[in-house]
């Protein structure tokens, strides 16, 4: 399904700020795969989301998605396969548009945007059952500005936005790190559900021990550009926080250093 | 009086496709673009050019939009393509211009008087109003499509939609190129009321425009896009009303309109900051009040 081969990415090559931020990076995710990623500030984590969806193009190795090298596509023509959710709520919405104009522009993924009409009457009906499903009221809110919503409330409409045209992979950069404790927890439940339902492809970037290790089926831990560890299915049943921060601090030398981290 | 008030309506109306192309600029996209002086003026020339050649003004008016959409896309261009920051883009296509607008006119002014126009077959305050719905309409409807969705969008939070895969860099130079077709329409049709194309008649249009958009704002609100642009076409109306009123006062001259123009736009754009500057200032007086306060009635609670 998605595929890195030998991924590098520096920044600020051939200076004296020279960073590694990726480093000779192999992944394959097979189609259902969902892994969560931890690893410390630094890591490499946001900048591997970033080499996925073509925000960044890498310095070598290349991306590919379905049997396609999509390395030289720019961002927004890759998006039709890539859903994403950004830690910043206010990153995935537009605030001076209404929550079914900005739902609109999620369902128009994908496809040519002409001159028809964004919001029509049947569009709305299904904008109205999925925002239901959600469970949070945004149903009854469709002409509300997204900038009068909570931080949660627009974290939730983001995650709606990215998956209900069942993309083909799911990027999600710690995506509830901005919330308080109870929302992130809705957030995580919600994330749960709609991965598990539409057996999304997904790569969760988090820093919570406990959720990377109840989530999914996957664990990948990275520490300065590298992947250091990789955990299936099997091993990831029987792992513990402590198991999981010991294993980090042997491999890479040092402590799990996240300014965000929650162990669970 | 009444006669003035008449012609403030008029031109209010004509000048309101200018104003409506710079509230897409400015407010859509949040991109100041300076190509307007030189754009109106390109409607103004390639109309007037066309009229005085025998064209039909209809075609002589399409002709002038067509010209403004060719700028927007170059100033577009100029400002995806080719990364230079915005304001120079304006700057620079708007001096690029001047030559342009010299070359279509072949001298600095042109006379159509007496020449057919598209006020001469229908009174202009028939005309006009019509012309602006049909602008108006199409216009809304225009950002309520998927295309102008996205458009707005882009000037709202551009890594958003272009992570739904809206290719931002053509978006601006649609909403550019609109822009700027809807000022030189607006030149095209002054040139036929007013029977001339002056190469200089663009100067200053830019503050005109944001003055406009800032009088409809402000005093007709903007709750949604229709509603928006609807202001903005009210605001110019107002505004060619206060033109009209100041003429009539009789320490001011015409050309102080300008600076009265400059006045209006600077006014509304201090106020918002200063007022929430001062809005500050009094939360953190009051904030550090109730915990002087608290920390006073802790420390007399003695003990801890
Ligand atoms: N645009 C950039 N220019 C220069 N350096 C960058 C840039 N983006 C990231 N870096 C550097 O690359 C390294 C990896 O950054 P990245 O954002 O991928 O880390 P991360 O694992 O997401 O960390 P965090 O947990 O703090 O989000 C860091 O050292 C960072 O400072
Ligand atoms: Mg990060």
């Amino acid at each position: 399904m998605l595929q890195l081969n030998h991924v590098a990415k520096l920044f600020n090559p051939a200076t004296p700020d020279e960073k590694i931020a990726l480093f000779d990076i192999q992944l394959h995710m097979k189609p259902g795969d969902f892994v969560t990623v931890i690893g410390s500030n630094g890591a490499g984590k946001s900048t591997l989301m970033n080499i996925i969806s073509g925000v960044m193009k890498p310095d070598t190795g290349n991306v590919i998605i379905d049997n396609e090298d999509i390395s030289h596509l720019p961002e927004y023509r890759r998006s039709q396969w890539i859903g994403r959710v950004f830690q910043d709520p206010m990153a995935g919405t537009a605030p001076r548009m209404t929550i079914e104009e900005n739902l609109a522009m999620a369902y128009a993924r994908g496809k040519q945007r002409g001159f028809s009409l964004g919001v029509k009457a049947s569009k709305r009906k299904l904008f109205r059952e999925h925002l239901s499903r959600l469970g949070i009221g945004l149903d009854e809110r469709l002409h509300a500005k997204v900038g009068m919503l909570s931080g949660g409330e627009r974290q939730a409409l983001s995650l709606l936005m990215a998956t209900f045209t069942n993309p083909q992979i799911l990027l999600l950069d710690e995506h509830t790190a901005a919330l308080d404790p109870a929302r992130a927890e809705l957030i995580t439940q919600l994330t749960e559900s709609i991965v598990r339902e539409m057996n999304l492809t997904t790569l969760m970037v988090t820093h919570n021990m406990e959720q990377a290790i109840r989530l999914g089926n996957r664990l990948i831990m990275m520490d300065g550009g590298r992947i250091i560890l990789d955990i299936d299915e099997e091993r990831k049943k029987d792992l513990t926080v402590e198991r999981l921060l010991g294993e980090f601090e042997q491999i890479s030398g040092h402590k799990l250093s996240d300014d965000r981290l929650v162990l669970g | 009086m009444i006669d003035s008030l008449w012609g403030a309506l008029e031109s209010g109306l004509l000048y309101a496709f200018m104003a409506l192309g710079v509230y897409i600029t400015f407010r859509i996209l949040d991109f100041p673009d300076l190509t307007v002086d030189g754009s109106f003026t390109t409607g103004a020339a390639i109309a007037a050019v066309m009229i005085s050649n025998g064209y039909s003004p209809i075609l002589a008016t399409l002709s002038g939009f067509g010209g403004g959409l060719v700028a927007g896309v170059c100033t577009g261009l100029l400002h995806t393509k080719g990364k230079i920051n915005g304001l120079m883009s304006g700057i620079l296509m708007m001096i690029a211009l001047y030559s342009i607008n010299m070359r279509i006119m072949s001298k600095p002014n042109i006379s159509i008087y007496n020449m057919d126009s598209i006020f001469i077959s229908v009174k202009p305050l028939i005309i006009v109003p019509i012309i602006a719905i049909v602008v108006l309409v199409l216009l809304d409807r225009f950002l309520y499509s998927d295309l102008g969705l996205a458009l707005r969008a882009t000037g709202d939070n551009e890594r958003m939609i272009r992570s739904f895969g809206a290719n931002t860099d053509l978006t601006k130079i649609v909403g550019i190129s609109l822009s700027n077709g809807l000022v030189a329409l607006s030149g095209a049709l002054i040139a036929q009321q007013s029977s001339f194309a002056d190469i200089n008649g663009g100067v200053g249009m830019i503050v005109i425009g944001l003055a406009s958009v800032i009088i409809g704002e402000a005093v007709f609100g903007a709750s949604n896009v229709i509603h928006h642009t609807i202001s903005v076409v009210l605001g110019s109306i107002i505004y060619r009303i206060v033109v009209a009123l100041a003429l009539r006062v009789e320490w001011l001259e015409a050309s102080d309109m300008k600076l009265i123009t400059a006045i209006i736009v600077i006014i509304a754009l201090v106020l918002p900051s200063t007022r929430r500057v001062i809005k500050q200032k009094k939360m953190a007086k009051k904030r550090s009040a109730e915990i002087l306060l608290v920390g006073q009635k802790k420390t007399m609670g003695g003990g801890m």
